[in-house]
């Protein structure tokens, strides 16, 4: 190659550099596109199956196309409450989690404090505990305290494995702010209250939103951790794996593409406002 | 102001490893319905884990190394390409990179199970081509739980592979090839180097969920393919030992903060957030 581009360079003809990295780009492309591809095969098989008319109770191969699914979305109580008990632990847990994580990442980045390295570390290691271990931990503890499993052990749990996410991302984005904007608010006469409403905040909430949505996410999608200290509780993962064992209904796959759309529709206007915030 | 999440996390992350560690020690007395637990310094416990599991921890730790190398060589080509060749449409590849991980990991799995069913159109795809003997099956197999250990984590190899190449100055790659450096040797001397950070903190973010995962051996695999996050799991929720399962996550998490700190030595990079 080296010989190739010297002996290109030295005749003036820059073809031959050209000729052999565009094909490289075009393969580098293509497997590109096909990993793409890879991440979308299972959702087109879930979206796909959830117009599925399975005959026995579980919907893994194709019978037939039907729109009854869709119809009844919500055919199945236990389902439809697993998954508004998902949504309550994490709206609930986050709105805690966002109030503690927050707190720690602007203290990390503004304050100078001793041992803040070691905050800093400690904050990453429930990250670098693996699920299983973690739920174990947890719930050694709740059997310690003889508390009972149930929708509090759930909450518990969930904030503790976000505030690190949440405190990662929060801090994150707010490196490198110009944080002299604060000084010079005040030196053009604002008061501290209205610096920190029309100077810190707007700086900072784009990365509390991020850190908020990072961690409804998780908790909603969260099983192993839930899964050791929910009792009898049942969350929307934890109805999917006992379903996996008895019967699993189109409804999942139907309520699945709905949180996937809405999901979709919550990213679309969050690139707009940014694009808009941006531009104007 | 860090006082109530360090508080918080000293209750309910630090505290419970000390239970853990307690439980791991006692010795089980009692019925499975109602056990009792004394704490006695019981060592038997990680005797007994090593014994009879060691199985499934080198199963455990052998899936994680395989799922992290095939997230790596999967990641690469496509966080390279956002970050150096999508143009104005990076966003719109993030975009779509992340959306699949909005689907439940549970029900992305048991997308796979159907995708890889023996009646599946890829059975008989690679049963046409000659890949798969007449009779062979993906599902059940070694191979069906690490490429769902991949396909689940993936995500986390991607992005932080993207933000490290992100960073990379497209100028030093136009200086590595001004100074006659060939495609090849720009891209081992100049963006493999500094895509290291990435490469490190993508390996840990799939390697120690990989490791102590047990939906995708459970949905994906078969009683041959067990994972130590199966035991762990089994143990604690149905046979209720809970002290061969407290001592089985013990090793667990120790071998994994060992494989962590060897590891980032070896790469020497420090700054992993």
């Amino acid at each position: 190659m080296t010989t190739q581009a010297t002996a290109a360079v030295g005749t003036a003809e820059p073809k031959t550099i050209k000729g052999s990295p565009r094909w490289g780009d075009l393969l580098l492309r293509i497997v590109a596109g096909l990993v793409l591809l890879y991440l979308f095969l299972p959702i087109f098989v879930i979206v796909l199956f959830s117009f599925n008319n399975p005959q026995g109770k579980f919907n893994y191969s194709w019978q037939g196309f039907t729109l009854n699914n869709w119809a009844h979305p919500f055919k199945y109580p236990a389902l439809t409450d697993a998954l508004k008990l998902s949504l309550n632990v994490a709206a609930v847990s986050t709105a805690f989690a966002l109030v503690l994580g927050t707190l720690v990442a602007v203290a990390l980045v503004r304050q100078r404090f001793r041992g803040r390295t070691a905050v800093d570390t400690f904050l990453v290691l429930p990250l670098t505990a693996p699920e299983v271990v973690m739920g174990a931990a947890l719930l050694t503890l709740f059997l310690d305290f003889g508390w009972a499993a149930g929708y509090t052990t759930i909450l518990i749990a969930h904030i503790a494995f976000e505030i690190s996410f949440i405190a990662m991302t929060v801090r994150a984005r707010m490196r490198g702010f110009d944080w002299t904007l604060e000084d010079a608010s005040m030196d053009l006469g604002a008061s501290p209250s209205r610096t920190f409403f029309k100077v810190t905040l707007p700086l900072i909430i784009p990365g509390i939103v991020a850190a908020g949505m990072l961690s409804f996410a998780l908790s909603l999608d969260d099983f192993i951790i839930t899964y050791f200290v929910s009792g009898s509780t049942v969350t929307y993962p934890l109805y999917v794996n006992a379903a996996v064992k008895a019967a699993v209904p189109p409804q999942i796959n139907v309520l699945a593409t709905g949180i996937l759309v809405v999901s979709l529709v919550l990213l679309a206007v969050g690139t707009l406002y940014r694009r808009k915030r941006i531009a104007g | 102001m860090i006082l109530p999440a360090l508080l918080y996390l000293g209750i309910f992350f630090v505290v419970p490893f000390f239970s853990l560690a307690r439980t791991s020690l006692s010795s089980s007395g009692g019925s499975v319905y109602l056990p009792t637990l004394s704490f006695n310094w019981d060592f038997g416990n990680y005797v007994d884990a090593f014994s009879q599991y060691q199985d499934q921890i080198i199963r455990s730790f052998t899936y994680a190394l395989a799922a992290t190398a095939l997230c790596l060589l999967l990641a690469f080509p496509l966080a390279y390409v956002i970050a150096f060749k999508a143009g104005r449409y990076k966003n719109l590849i993030l975009g779509l990179v992340i959306l699949p991980f909005f689907v439940t990991f549970l029900i992305r799995t048991i997308a796979w199970k159907t995708i890889l069913a023996d009646d599946g159109w890829v059975v008989s795809a690679l049963g046409a081509v000659g890949l798969l003997p007449s009779e062979g099956r993906l599902l059940s197999t070694s191979w069906a739980v690490i490429g769902g250990l991949t396909y689940n984590w993936i995500i986390f190899m991607i992005l932080p592979l993207y933000v490290s190449l992100e960073k990379i100055d497209p100028r030093l790659i136009e200086a590595s090839k001004d100074l006659y450096s060939s495609n090849r040797r720009g891209f081992s001397k100049v963006i493999l180097p500094l895509s290291m950070p990435g490469v490190l903190a993508g390996s840990l973010l799939v390697f120690i969920p990989a490791s102590g995962d047990f939906i995708n051996a459970d949905y994906l695999g078969s009683t041959q393919t067990t994972m130590i996050g199966n035991v762990i799991q089994k143990q604690f929720l149905v046979v209720k030992d809970y002290p061969a399962a407290a001592a089985l996550s013990m090793v667990l998490m120790a071998i994994i903060l060992v494989g962590v700190l060897l590891y980032t030595r070896a790469l020497g990079t420090e700054d992993l957030v």
